[in-house]
């Protein structure tokens, strides 16, 4: 880990660290340090300067929602705004316990792009309804409601340069799989 | 009878406008924030918008809780009985809230 203008460049092996707590935030420093083939007083120190920088943001539990008995749907709600008053709305949708995501998109026309949970249909249009169409700027709003989830991770780190997975194409991944 | 007319007439404020929707969370980006408004609405709106919100009995509900029109809010809900698609939703609700709107603004 090296400070360059006061910003942390990670390591290869603060990398590693980062990746395995990704695949188990559980595991005790010695398990990490073990698999790396570095101490565990090593693995405690970074990980505790990458706590302290915000490279780690928190430890947190990923929930299987359905089989934890929620009937809630999810939707992808595409706004269309004025730019001068799409930071606004992008905050206010952040400020809204049923949004759970929000981002920005410029294609031809400026875009917020949030996911929103509700328990049923009726909720999520009142609350569409009722609490984004208001916002000043606001010009119209796609929604798509999720009928079935295929995939749902963790964005990996991507940019150590000694790994090759990036360059496969999906094709070999699926032929190493088998 | 003119404050009643008055007050049904208002305008409203932006939280209060009725917002047009063609299916759940798809707004047309079309709004009304008084009568007048929604009978001009009515005029342009996608007919899919009509037909969603006429069955859902959003209109009625809009009219009676906002408004507060009692008696225009019972002539919309009547409409949903007669299983109307298309051009004849916009034509009857245009007929419906102009001929009211007309009555109210006769008595101010």
């Amino acid at each position: 880990m090296k400070l360059k203008n006061n910003a942390f460049a990670l390591d290869a092996t603060d990398l590693k660290i980062l990746e395995a707590l990704q695949e188990d935030a559980r595991q005790t420093y010695t398990a990490i340090g073990k698999r790396l083939g570095i101490a565990h007083s090593t693995v405690y120190d970074r990980i505790r300067r990458m706590e302290q920088h915000g490279i780690i943001r928190k430890y947190t539990t990923l929930i299987d929602a359905e089989k934890a008995g929620a009937k809630n749907i999810t939707a992808i709600m595409t706004v269309y705004t004025d730019p001068k008053e799409s930071e606004k709305v992008a905050e206010k949708l952040c400020q809204a316990p049923q949004v759970t995501e929000v981002y920005t998109s410029l294609s031809e026309e400026l875009q917020i792009i949030a996911k929103v949970v509700a328990e049923n249909q009726e909720n999520l249009h009142h609350f569409i309804a009722n609490s984004v169409a208001p916002l000043p700027g606001v010009l119209r709003i796609r929604t798509s409601i999720i009928t079935k989830k295929f995939k749902e991770a963790q964005p990996q780190i991507l940019n150590d340069p000694k790994k090759s997975t990036t360059k496969e194409t999906l094709d070999e991944i699926g032929e190493r799989k088998e | 009878m003119k404050e009643e007319a008055s007050k049904i007439l208002r305008t409203l404020p932006r939280e209060k406008a009725f917002y047009f929707f063609t299916s759940i969370g798809n707004y047309t980006g079309e709004s009304a924030a008084s009568l007048k408004e929604f009978m001009e609405k009515i005029k342009d709106v996608n007919i899919k918008s009509l037909e969603f919100h006429l069955y859902r009995g959003d209109f009625e509900k809009w009219i009676a809780e906002v408004l507060q029109d009692e008696e225009l809010a019972l002539e919309l809900k009547k409409l949903q009985k007669f299983n109307l698609t298309g051009d004849a939703i916009r034509k009857e609700l245009y007929t419906a809230v102009s001929n009211r709107l007309k009555q109210l603004t006769s008595q101010l």
